[in-house]
């Protein structure tokens, strides 16, 4: 996009005062939207209290094993990987889908064909899921930690996927506006990127080629990848949209949104063996995976670099949007969180943190603090124009907004302290194993406490959420905003 | 000017170059790995590893049901990637060929509690070597109460009792050769012994041996072999 700079913002983001005819196209397309994308917004939420519920069990039965362990299908080594599986495939993919969608058709000024189809590709993933979860949680498992879903469950939701990524691209095919916009690049890297990992990942669990360790290996290949190029496309996709729109400015440098999207394509689907780093895998590729993310770091600063200084100047702006200030602090996590993870990726700092908790926040800083703010700012920015009234209340979001920050937060921090006192206590020999575990105590605890804030944070941004698909809320046009814009609030 | 193109090969090379790399090329190296043989005048007199059959290949799907793998890993580690060694969880470190009959391999990716790659060894240890100090053998009465009950035997074990792979049963005449040394919740004429899950899993934790020596990893057994052949008393 070096020589057209201007030219690919010229619909996107900070459009200078559109005209009327352009309004009624972007309504239209909007309008054509709103089925499906309520559908997987509806869904995913429905999965995140799921997904809240069920991680609030796993980390309680972490400091109190007692906790639900006479019900076999709430045992932790159950409970686990269905929260994770409902965290990743019911709530964030869902939410990434509806979001990737509807950015699609506004950004290629598309109107949504045949999206009855596309509901039912969404009820064949939930079908699909639910399954799969029901299956897990009665010990019914390939065993194989990534992806642990058989067959018929995985099957399901392959069908699903892969008709959204069909309807993903025939937009993009489709599509009016010359040059696509960033987060258009991105969403169809990741669109195309999900489907692809997704069923080689379970397609290879069940190729008699496939023996022993490998295995493991496609497994923590796919898994990783649907976090580095799924999640990551998606979040970003709406990072680099909903920023620029709502502040009302261009991005800063278009080419270095550029080089920093084709950096991540190249390297970020190579950076996954860091998870068997250590293991009975060939040295080189765990090596090959530790230079990857260290290239990364390419798109990191880019990215970085391109979204803050976008934001100089309107910082006041996290004060009044909700959509900003949900984005922006995803951004931050986003970039906080890439940098921890080459970090940790180096072998040193590896063989150290490898089968703690600090891995599990990595994840989390991910899926959470990035990906699912944005999903949060993006839910905030979309709904109104969906269902066409306003949020109902300025201090439910607020308190989403702290509960999802400090709960969150808290979560991380602990994680990622804990992991580190767990992997130096492991790594003094003398240390007997079961003093280790005794002393991580109150790192467990502290993880409860902060499930419980970000619990109440979600729970009130689900109740927000189901107000506004009954259509209660603020008249349509105002955005509702913490404070109108001009009035500095209490923080 | 038209720009899908680049994008579309784009997005299609970079998954071809993920696969390709993370994918195909390990599989060449370690995708079709055979046990180790060693043969002596043409017989062969040793194999390594073998598949495990009958009631440990039943104790493996239990493992695997009840997501044991979450807490605990089945990889032993260098020395410069741990203290694996030190702890006494193996004398070497696990390679490729130890996993080939495993569908799959329990790698493991945290570690709230020990590892369990050669747990069905007499040499298994879970604390550093201490000749005052002899460690419980774990043996399947072990297995048994500490599955049971874990806290009974590691006072502040965070591991869930796995109570429901028992069954409570009444004692007619004597009690059973397999009941466990604990009070049976219902009283004192009732008895807790393993179901058939329990059996089958204790039978796979024991199984689970992998310090047989391989030729490509150098094992640390040369160093200690007296101390691991007296079986460690109660």
């Amino acid at each position: 996009m070096t020589a057209a700079a201007p030219a690919p913002i010229a619909h996107a983001p900070a459009a200078a005062a559109p005209n009327r005819k352009l309004a009624i196209e972007r309504a239209k397309i909007d309008a054509s939207t709103t089925g499906p994308v309520l559908f997987f917004f509806g869904s995913a939420v429905l999965w995140l209290l799921a997904a809240t519920a069920l991680g609030l069990i796993a980390s309680i039965q972490l400091h109190s094993p007692q906790f639900l362990a006479d019900c076999p299908f709430l045992t932790y080594g159950r409970v686990w990987p269905a929260y994770q599986h409902t965290m990743l495939y019911g709530w964030a993919s869902q939410a990434g889908i509806g979001v990737g969608l509807w950015l699609l058709s506004r950004l290629c000024r598309v109107e949504m064909k045949l999206s009855g189809i596309l509901m039912i590709a969404g009820l064949f993933w939930n079908i699909g899921l639910t399954f799969g979860v029901v299956q897990l949680l009665s010990g019914v498992t390939s065993g194989v930690v990534g992806m642990e879903l058989r067959g018929g469950a995985a099957g399901i939701m392959f069908i699903g996927y892969g008709v959204v990524a069909l309807w993903a691209a025939m937009i993009f095919g489709l599509r009016r506006q010359g040059p696509a916009y960033i987060s258009v690049w991105y969403l169809l890297a990741a669109f195309l990127w999900l489907p692809w990992a997704f069923g080689l990942g379970y397609l290879a669990q069940q190729m008699p080629g496939v023996q022993g360790v490998m295995k493991n290996v496609v497994a923590a290949w796919a898994s990783h990848s649907l976090i580095t190029m799924w999640i990551t496309g998606v979040g970003l996709a709406a990072a680099y949209y909903l920023i620029p729109k709502v502040i009302n400015r261009p991005i800063y440098s278009y080419n270095l949104a550029t080089i920093g999207f084709w950096s991540w394509l190249v390297f970020g689907g190579l950076t996954s063996m860091v998870r068997l780093s250590g293991g009975p895998v060939p040295a080189w590729l765990v090596t090959l995976s530790i230079a990857a993310h260290i290239l990364l770091i390419v798109q990191i600063v880019t990215v970085t670099a391109n979204l803050v200084l976008t934001m100089q100047d309107q910082y006041h702006m996290v004060y009044h949007s909700p959509t900003i200030r949900f984005t922006f602090f995803g951004a931050i996590a986003f970039s906080t969180a890439s940098v921890l993870s080459l970090l940790a990726s180096l072998r040193s700092v590896d063989a150290m943190l490898h089968f703690t908790d600090a891995t599990t926040a990595l994840d989390m800083m991910f899926t959470y603090a990035f990906f699912s703010m944005v999903m949060f700012g993006a839910i905030y920015y979309i709904m109104p124009r969906l269902v066409g009234c306003e949020w109902l209340s300025s201090s439910m979001i607020s308190l989403h907004f702290w509960g999802a920050a400090y709960g969150g937060g808290t979560v991380i921090l602990v994680l990622l302290f804990g992991g580190i006192y767990h992997g130096a206590t492991m790594g003094d020999p003398e240390a007997l194993f079961s003093q280790v575990i005794e002393s991580y105590y109150p790192f467990h605890v502290g993880r409860t406490l902060g499930l419980i804030i970000l619990s109440m944070g979600q729970v009130i941004f689900a109740l927000h959420f189901l107000l506004m698909l009954l259509r209660i809320g603020q008249p349509g046009g105002q955005a509702t905003l913490f404070a109108p814009i001009g009035v500095e609030p209490h923080p | 000017m038209n720009r899908s193109l680049p994008l579309f090969a784009g997005v299609i090379g970079s998954f071809a170059l993920s696969v390709v790399a993370i994918v195909l090329m390990p599989k060449a190296q370690i995708g079709a790995l055979q046990p180790q043989t060693t043969e002596d005048e043409g017989k062969i007199t040793d194999i390594f590893p073998i598949e495990n059959l009958g009631i440990a290949a039943k104790g493996r799907e239990v493992y695997a049901s009840n997501g044991c793998y979450y807490c605990h890993s089945q990889q032993v580690r260098d020395p410069q990637n741990g203290t694996d060694l030190d702890r006494g969880w193996g004398e070497r470190r696990t390679v490729a060929r130890d996993y080939i009959f495993e569908s799959a391999p329990f790698l493991g990716s945290a570690r709230f509690g020990p590892d369990l790659a050669n747990v069905g060894s007499a040499k298994w240890r879970n604390e550093p070597e201490d000749e005052a100090r002899k460690p419980a053998r774990r043996d399947a009465a072990w297995h048994f109460l500490h599955l049971y009950d874990p806290r009974a035997v590691i006072t502040q074990s965070i591991m869930p009792p796995y109570r429901y792979l028992f069954e409570e049963r009444k004692i007619s005449g004597q009690r059973s050769a397999d009941a466990l040394p604990v009070a049976a919740p219902k009283g004192a004429d009732y008895e807790i012994v393993p179901g058939a899950d329990a059996k089958a899993l204790v039978g796979y934790l024991l199984s689970l041996d992998r310090s047989h020596p391989l030729k490509e990893v150098k094992s640390a057994a040369a160093a200690a072999p007296a101390a691991a052949a007296a079986p460690a008393a109660q």
